[in-house]
């Protein structure tokens, strides 16, 4: 029997105000406990939310960059459970009339070569507010609550069960995650929760149009144990059905050091949250007017500036893909490639390369790296003029990361004496000593064996120190040897 | 000078006649002879309503004094007051030692008039008879063995009973003008917006609305003035220009239109109410009002919509009192669950626990869009009565509540009968339209009626100018009980 994993995601991303979503407390992360809980935050008897209108407008940002609709008005609700991190016994969220509805976002799936897009369309993205936060370690027996995180805007983007693999799954997550730093309306910074996703996850028999029974794995904060754990799952559900079982509708947490789901609550535990619209925050007119004023301040979107790429500088959909997936990365290539257009492709390599390697290597951000894209554009410049070859750049790349010579390329190129030698006559008389000198592998490659051609080639390169330009070396050579 | 009205006390603080201090001392020995009896005060802080005293008087020899300055002014157990005890009439707030001050209690701050203390209430205001507060039943000065109405209760009987010239109430269904007409005095719920919810504890959002309670018009005018204004901490608070409630106080009434709802004059309405009523609407075509009759068809739809909306949001509201951060945590529990359960059931009284089921039940999947939905759709029909009825009439009027005041223990055990006291003033707050009561003569037992005043949304002073120019003519709301002679 064949599988298909469905998936659905749901995310929360943190929104990158100054203060809560309804109330003026900061919303700075790492504080002392409940330094930055304020009376509403706490709930205090009396105390009433105002909305701050810095995360509607985050929530429109999002809502115009993937084509959606802008409900107006939008209704804030009230969803009643009691936590003891959950200061007013209920969230205040959305639930009939959400600020976006609908859109959809394209992603691409798979490496350089296999690789194909797709579309996913969101079901909507709500604004709402985070809990606090309740540390259960340090308090002997009894449970301690900080609630700086309590009213933190957040912008759940719920999307349709359009994912059919871990890997679309995961596409999709770092297509938003890149999205919403694009559009400046989040962080993006998983370790500290700003961006973290649920997964509904059900199987179907290849074919089916039915969805199966879905479970949902809360809180995934990283790329990798969202793929882990939609792997694991699809698994689990597989191994049920085709043992005759059936799937129960769930909620799941995810457990890394062991790579497996287990069950949270089951359906039948599930809360009646009670959702009405909250009465103490009137419906929400957005104004046609704001709507438009905030797609004026929208930058280029990433999938703009991925087809700009591919039609302008002939770059693969993959390589665009990857240059565009986070606008500080888009502005290095792009400064780069202004200094040197007719070699996009040369700067394109580089950077998803060299550039890319080196940063992840070091843990650093694209904004951190050491050399400047003027920087870089003059090494590949000296690539493309023949000064030196790809591979000496690598070396000299290295000097530049060091801040050598201040990352001038050429000042490192001089002072290395690593200038390529392309002055013919002292390359002919280099290559007429070495055939002297090797009369066996001369007589092979006339017999038509390759290989000595090859060998003959390395020892030029080497008696160069690698500075002779080796095209030039093997167009030399084969004249030599023909004659 | 504790029978004056605020607009006297006003001019001997200003003319110096009289120090803030020494009026505060009045008032507070006046306290302290009497709420044994009344029980109207839950908290009397001498020492800091002293202090606020002296700061007025402060602000009065500066020259910064203004109508309320350096008076005592009792406040409603509901609205939060930095470094009193806030209760709600609740044991789940026994302990709570409000941090910082609701706007209202703000706004009285500013203009340095002095908090004489706070005044009992049913719980979280859910009653009628302030018999549910944690701190016993209030009495009514007219008789000490039937009730002041409720939410407000302690606010009335406080005014009633002279220990506090006016007093701040809240009226969700009825709160300030029931107790008000029990009581025979003045009380007026605003257009719902006017006056800022902040820090004043919810019981149903929508509907919550504080407001004055007094000895006359003129005086609610004063209060009104202070009282109302636009407040960013409460989104449902509305920005508009000031305005000075007294203007039209002196407005003759010539040509006022007044509709009398047929249905507000049916079976329901006892013999002795509807006569005074009917007497005070004769007075005011003496005054040259006239009369025509409207129609409020869903007036019957306001107690069963009301019941399913106010728990509703209550049932969420009161969410917050759980034990975990401040007020009543139960001694003992074995963990989370038995400590909620356990710091609710022993925090709050039946009645308020009656209505968070009813709430919860109403909001629950599968009842929801038969009750809650239902009862939003009823709402917007009876506000468009009112509308329609506007149309007829430039105010409407009619009896306050069907009864005058009750024994206590009369109908605390019956529920139905108790929400059906709210019967005639649920729609104003259904609609989020102004209402009043003013004293209108007594029924049987010589117990007060009220005259309820309903107006259009801000058509506050009118209704104002209308109550002064009925107690011009009227000495109802100067009475005061037997008991009382001799002040």
């Amino acid at each position: 029997m064949q599988w298909e994993t469905v998936i659905g995601l749901e995310v929360h991303t943190q929104l990158s105000t100054q203060s809560k979503i309804f109330s003026g407390a900061p919303t700075t992360f790492g504080a002392a406990p409940n330094a930055q809980a304020c009376a509403v935050d706490i709930a205090l008897p009396g105390a009433l939310p105002v909305l701050n209108h810095g995360a509607v407008e985050r929530a429109i940002r999002f809502g115009l960059s993937v084509g959606a609709k802008i409900n107006s008005p939008s209704i804030f609700a009230r969803k009643n459970y009691f936590y003891p991190d959950l200061p007013k016994g209920y969230q205040i969220s959305q639930y009939e009339l959400p600020v976006v509805a609908g859109g959809s976002v394209k992603i691409q799936v798979g490496g350089a070569g296999n690789e194909y897009e797709k579309t996913i369309r969101l079901t909507r993205a709500h604004l709402e507010e985070d809990a606090g936060k309740s540390l259960h370690e340090d308090f002997q027996g009894m449970t301690g609550i900080d609630l700086n995180r309590a009213g933190t805007p957040l912008l759940e983007i719920v999307s349709e069960p359009d994912m059919r693999s871990s890997d679309e799954a995961v596409a999709f997550a770092k297509t938003l995650h890149s999205l919403v730093r694009w559009i400046d309306i989040c962080d993006g910074n998983m370790q500290e929760g700003s961006f973290r996703c649920d997964a509904n996850v059900s199987v179907r028999l290849l074919g089916s149009d039915r969805l199966g029974t879905r479970c949902e794995i809360k809180n995934l904060n990283s790329f990798r144990f969202l793929e882990k754990a939609i792997n694991y799952e699809a698994r689990r559900q597989i191994e049920i059905l085709e043992d005759g079982g059936t799937i129960r509708q769930e909620t799941r947490l995810y457990d890394s050091d062991k790579n497996e789901t287990r069950t949270m609550r089951s359906k039948e535990d599930a809360q009646d949250y009670r959702y009405f619209p909250d009465p103490d925050l009137l419906p929400l007119a957005i104004s046609e007017d704001w709507v438009n004023h905030i797609r004026t301040m929208l930058p280029q979107l990433p999938e703009a500036r991925r087809s700009n790429y591919i039609t302008e500088y002939g770059l693969s959909s993959y390589d665009a893909g990857v240059l565009t997936s986070s606008k500080e990365m888009a502005s290095y290539f792009e400064s780069t490639v202004e200094l040197l257009p007719i070699q996009a492709k040369l700067c394109a390599n580089w950077i998803m390369s060299e550039v890319n390697g080196r940063l992840h290597k070091e843990s650093l951000d694209i904004a951190q790296c050491p050399v400047t894209p003027a920087q870089l554009s003059l090494l590949l410049l000296r690539i493309s003029d023949g000064t030196i070859s790809g591979k000496t750049a690598k070396d000299v790349f290295d000097a530049m990361w060091r801040v050598e010579c201040n990352g001038d390329a050429d000042l490192i190129i001089e002072s290395k004496g690593l200038k390529q030698i392309s002055d013919m006559s002292e390359i002919e008389k280099l290559i007429d000593d070495i055939l002297a000198a090797n009369p066996q592998q001369v007589s092979d490659y006339h017999n038509g064996k390759e290989k000595a051609f090859n060998s003959l080639v390395g020892q030029v390169m080497k008696a160069t120190k690698g500075k002779a330009n080796p095209s030039q070396v093997n167009d030399l050579l084969k004249k030599k040897l023909a004659g | 000078m504790l029978n004056s009205s605020l607009q006297q006390l006003s001019a001997l603080i200003a003319a110096k006649k009289i120090s803030s201090v020494e009026l505060t001392n009045e008032f507070l020995s006046r306290v302290k002879a009497q709420n044994p009896v009344y029980n109207a005060f839950i908290t009397v802080n001498e020492e800091m309503s002293l202090a606020q005293a002296h700061a007025a008087d402060a602000m009065i020899a500066s020259g910064q004094g203004q109508p309320l300055t350096g008076i005592p002014i009792a406040q409603k157990d509901i609205f939060c007051t930095k470094g009193w005890l806030t209760t709600c009439g609740s044991k789940m707030l026994s302990n709570f030692i409000s941090p910082y001050d609701a706007g209202v209690i703000e706004r009285f701050n500013t203009v340095g008039a002095v908090n004489i203390g706070k005044t009992n209430m049913d719980e979280f205001a859910m009653g009628s008879s302030n018999e549910t507060s944690f701190y016993g039943p209030v009495r009514n000065p007219w008789d000490i063995t039937t009730v002041p109405g409720g939410s407000s209760g302690g606010s009335a009987c406080a005014v009633a009973a002279r220990m506090a010239p006016a007093a701040t109430g809240t009226d969700t269904g009825g709160s300030i003008r029931q107790p008000a007409a029990l009581c025979g005095i003045s009380g007026i719920k605003p257009t719902y917006g006017l006056v800022s919810r902040y820090g004043m504890i919810a019981f149903a959002s929508s509907l919550d609305q504080g407001g004055p309670m007094a000895k006359s018009a003129e005086d609610l005018a004063l209060m009104m003035n202070v009282m109302v204004g636009f407040d960013t901490r409460d989104s449902t608070s509305l920005q508009r220009a000031s305005e000075d409630y007294s203007r039209d106080l002196a407005r003759p009434l010539q040509g006022l239109r007044i509709g009398l709802p047929r249905e507000y004059f049916v079976e329901g309405l006892s013999s002795d109410v509807a006569s005074a009523v009917e007497s005070a609407i004769a007075e005011y075509r003496k005054l040259g009002a006239e009369t025509v009759e409207v129609s409020l068809h869903n007036t019957k739809l306001s107690i069963p919509v009301y019941y399913v909306l106010a728990p509703a949001e209550a049932s969420s509201n009161l969410s917050r009192f759980d034990g975990v951060r401040y007020g009543h945590r139960a001694p003992e529990y074995t963990d989370l669950n038995d400590m909620y359960q356990k710091s609710r059931a022993q925090g709050f009284g039946a009645e308020v626990k009656r209505r968070i089921l009813i709430g919860t039940y109403v909001l629950s999947h599968g009842y929801y869009d038969a009750y809650y939905i239902q009862a939003q759709k009823l709402r917007r029909l009876i506000a468009q009565d009112f509308s329609e009825a506007f149309k007829h009439c430039d105010i409407i009027m009619g009896p306050t509540t069907p009864t005058t005041s009750f024994p206590l223990g009369e109908k605390s055990g019956d529920p139905v009968q108790m929400y059906l006291s709210d019967t005639y003033t649920i729609a104003t707050n259904l609609a989020g339209l102004p209402g009043m009561s003013i004293p209108a003569g007594f029924g049987s037992n010589n117990r007060p009626v009220g005259l309820h005043i309903i107006g259009n949304y801000f058509a506050e002073a009118q209704m104002l100018n209308a109550a002064h120019q009925y107690q011009q003519v009227t000495d109802w709301h100067i009475r005061i009980p037997d008991t009382l002679n001799g002040l």
